[in-house]
């Protein structure tokens, strides 16, 4: 018994009040938790602002500061001509805007691409944005009554009073923007052909949709040009003479269709079995049942999938570069093979224009894609 | 989607264009015939223009004569040699990019894809700025970037940029030094390769050793050590049989040494800056698929850091890393064939180039490099498929 109250211990007063904890906000907190979190951590945050500090003056010397804005020649861009330190030649990007936006396309006839591109934007702010309502019509309008009025608009009709022009006129941004927009208005419908010929109960449509979709996919996509380009005049008799920017159409629009189906096959597979049995229970037809039952919960589910899709057929029309259709990266190549404009700093500047112009797009696509994905996900939290 | 009919008696009043059977077989045939129909159309115009162009079919060209060059060759090659032995320094130099570029990208990718997880913010953000502009940039473009935009730049072989280790840089690509291999090399590469083998027996005891006790005995150290020191005392002993010829910078070329062309150099460089972006994009995904219950899991155990991320997190990651890999690396090798806008002698380069230009068997060499391409996916695939069976069997 008296060991233990050898043990007993009561304070008799009070111990010292403790510091008040760290700031858990403002500035110097997220510094501390972020940037100097270990010695470790805060030499590397040091290291990499002393990197930065010597990188970021310079670039902004040269991109913005010392730039040229205006050129005729490369002659203005020259540092040895002009005596002083050149940044990058955006005289070139200047003087070339017209041709880099609409290649050879006549100069009096420039406001029908314009026009192309005002409708484009307006279907896809239809279809894209969420609060514009009537989706359905959006869908017509983009993939049946632009594609249309588009071809009209672009090249010429006689009976219509527009003047014919061309493919070969065509060129730069224009034909990535045409290249890519016949890939999404066909490779959208053949791939969900695609997609439910893969998942159908029929034999000989199941292995026809694979058999094409693993092709296209195990080939790299200059492979399909070289065949459109090369194959596909051999395969039509002998007077058709396909036009060179339409080969490539179809090999680009055939080639995406195989991606397209396989994300919409995604889609299709996410939708419960009960929706499917509901439809035939309700007595509907196997096509009433995809389309009004079945396709548009799948399609919702796989529009960031779909917008990703187009991201990379965006940045595959370059390839197109390589059979000799001038796209938006050929005539930038065009422009610096010119004797005129003819200097060793001047890729530099085309191609970082170009780097610009495509980071721009396929960015705000990714990012519109990541925005589709989080407002999906609410949706389905528990 | 068929209904079941089984069990539907024979006098039923279902007209005979209504049952789903007889449907479904009219469809079938109708499009069965569809196909046959268009391969026929192709085949026919194909024949009739073929005669028409005068131009030969089948595969008699192989053992012709080629009668071009190709600047860079794995296997002996020269003009005299036929258009099948092109076609194998074409699909040689394929694989050649695409394994390096494979490999670079690899070790790239990880990187990022990890310091793009780092608590500290501006590495964080460093890494995703990489990340999102070699994303959303065509590659066709990055390859022109660094060929024409940079290697463009470099100076003439008498103003070459010299690297450290005898490494030169101009107009000719990258020159370095070739390693020379006496005979007596074989000795230091015996004991490296049984110190190879030892350390792993090593390890194989040290984790039995853990297994039964708890404590790891640490033959890290040991076998490291062993693993270097020996094979370089063999070398020595044996009289350094190894030298280096070095390039030697001319006023208009270097000689000695070897050299690796600006195209395979701007191909390489592009393929690994482009893909790596997606790898690491793989990498953090597979990574934060990992529930932060594991990570507390393994600290409560007391695990360190490094055991937490090597025995606890990694191989949970890989299960969903490695497929995301596998697709990369298909598309990686796809891309490769980029490398014919920059006049690199691929596959594509020479057999859909130079040898259809020459020949205008435009079927035949179109079709055999699909095949080709085909055939590596194929192979990639069935690769990566065993690799991951040997990653989900280990964690379990």
């Amino acid at each position: 018994m008296s060991g233990q109250a050898e043990l007993k211990f009561i304070r008799s007063q009070f111990s010292d009040a403790l510091p008040p904890p760290m700031r858990t906000s403002g500035f110097f907190h997220w510094a501390r938790e972020n940037l100097f979190s270990s010695v470790f951590n805060s030499v590397l945050t040091i290291l990499i602002l002393f990197g930065l500090y010597q990188v970021i003056p310079g670039m902004i010397d040269r991109l913005i500061i010392t730039a040229v804005w205006t050129a005729n020649s490369s002659k203005d861009c020259n540092a040895e001509l002009l005596g002083h330190p050149v940044g990058v030649c955006w005289g070139f990007v200047n003087a070339h805007w017209g041709y880099f936006i609409f290649g050879q396309y006549p100069e009096h006839l420039r406001w029908r691409p314009e026009l192309f591109f005002a409708l484009e934007a307006l279907g896809l702010a239809w279809l894209l944005v969420p609060s514009i309502p009537r989706k359905d019509w959006a869908m017509i309008y983009f993939f049946i009554i632009f594609p249309i009025v588009g071809f009209f608009l672009l090249n010429g009709s006689e009976t219509l009073g527009l003047t014919p022009v061309q493919t070969h006129f065509w060129g730069g941004f224009l034909v990535s923007i045409v290249i890519g927009t016949v890939g999404i208005v066909i490779s959208v419908p053949l791939g969900i052909l695609l997609a439910l010929g893969r998942r159908s109960h029929m034999p000989v449509a199941r292995s026809a949709s694979v058999v094409v979709i693993e092709f296209i996919r195990g080939v790299p996509l200059i492979t399909v040009l070289f065949m459109a380009n090369v194959m596909f005049p051999l395969f039509v008799p002998e007077g058709w003479r396909p036009d060179p920017l339409l080969r490539v159409l179809v090999g680009v629009a055939l080639f995406f269709s195989a991606y397209m189906a396989e994300t919409v096959r995604g889609g299709l597979q996410a939708i419960p079995r009960g929706q499917y049995e509901a439809a035939q229970a309700l007595g509907l037809s196997y096509w009433q049942m995809m389309v009004k039952i079945i396709l548009p919960q799948a399609l919702k589910i796989v529009i960031p999938g779909i917008v990703n899709n187009f991201i990379g057929l965006l940045k595959d029309t370059t390839l197109v570069a390589i059979v000799n259709i001038f796209d938006f990266l050929k005539v930038i190549e065009a422009s610096l093979n010119n004797p005129v404009w003819r200097l060793s700093q001047m890729p530099f500047a085309g191609y970082l224009f170009a780097a610009i112009v495509y980071f721009i797009l396929c960015y705000g696509m990714a990012r519109y894609s990541m925005s589709v994905e989080k407002r999906l996900a609410t949706d389905h939290r528990h | 989607m068929s209904v079941g009919v089984e069990g539907r008696p024979s006098d039923s009043k279902v007209v005979f264009y209504n049952d789903p059977r007889i449907r479904s077989l009219f469809l079938q045939l109708l499009l069965l015939g569809l196909i046959v129909a268009l391969f026929w159309f192709a085949y026919d115009n194909t024949v009739t223009n073929l005669r028409k162009r005068n131009i030969a079919q089948g595969f008699a060209f192989w053992d012709v004569e080629a009668g071009f060059d190709i600047s860079q060759t794995l296997i002996s090659y020269s003009a005299a040699s036929s258009y099948g032995r092109a076609f194998w320094v074409g699909l040689l130099n394929t694989m050649l990019v695409s394994l390096v570029s494979i490999f670079f990208a690899t070790i790239l990718g990880v990187i990022i894809g990890i310091l793009r997880l780092s608590r500290n913010w501006l590495v964080a953000k460093l890494a995703m700025v990489y990340v999102e502009i070699f994303r959303n940039v065509p590659l066709l473009l990055i390859l022109y970037f660094w060929y024409r935009g940079v290697l463009g730049l470099l100076p003439e072989p008498r103003d070459s940029i010299k690297l450290p280790a005898d490494i030169l840089l101009n107009t000719r690509g990258l020159l370095m030094p070739k390693p020379v291999f006496a005979d007596a090399f074989i000795y230091p590469l015996i004991a490296f390769v049984s110190t190879v083998i030892l350390g792993a027996v090593l390890f194989w005891w040290a984790r039995r050793v853990q297994a039964r006790t708890g404590n790891r005995p640490n033959a890290g150290l040991f076998s490291t050590s062993m693993i270097i020191g020996l094979p370089l005392i063999v070398f020595f002993l044996s009289g350094s049989p190894l030298s280096f010829d070095v390039p030697v910078q001319g006023r208009f070329n270097a000689s000695g040494g070897m050299t690796l062309p600006p195209e395979f150099v701007s191909l390489v460089i592009g393929l690994t800056t482009y893909t790596a972006a997606f790898i690491a994009e793989n990498v953090r995904a597979g990574i934060v698929a990992i529930s932060k219950g594991q990570t507390e899991a393994s600290q409560a155990l007391g695990l360190s850091h490094g055991q937490t991320i090597r025995l606890v997190i990694m191989p949970q990651a890989l299960r969903v890393i490695v497929p995301l890999l596998n697709s990369e690396y298909l598309s990686l090798t796809k891309n490769s064939s980029l490398g014919v806008s920059i006049g690199y002698p691929d596959l594509v380069n020479v057999f859909t180039g130079t040898v259809l230009n020459q020949t205008g068997q435009a079927v035949e060499m179109v079709s055999v490099t699909m095949l080709v391409y085909l055939t590596l996916s194929l192979l990639t695939s069935a690769f990566m498929n065993w690799f991951n069976r040997r990653v989900a069997l280990v964690e379990r």
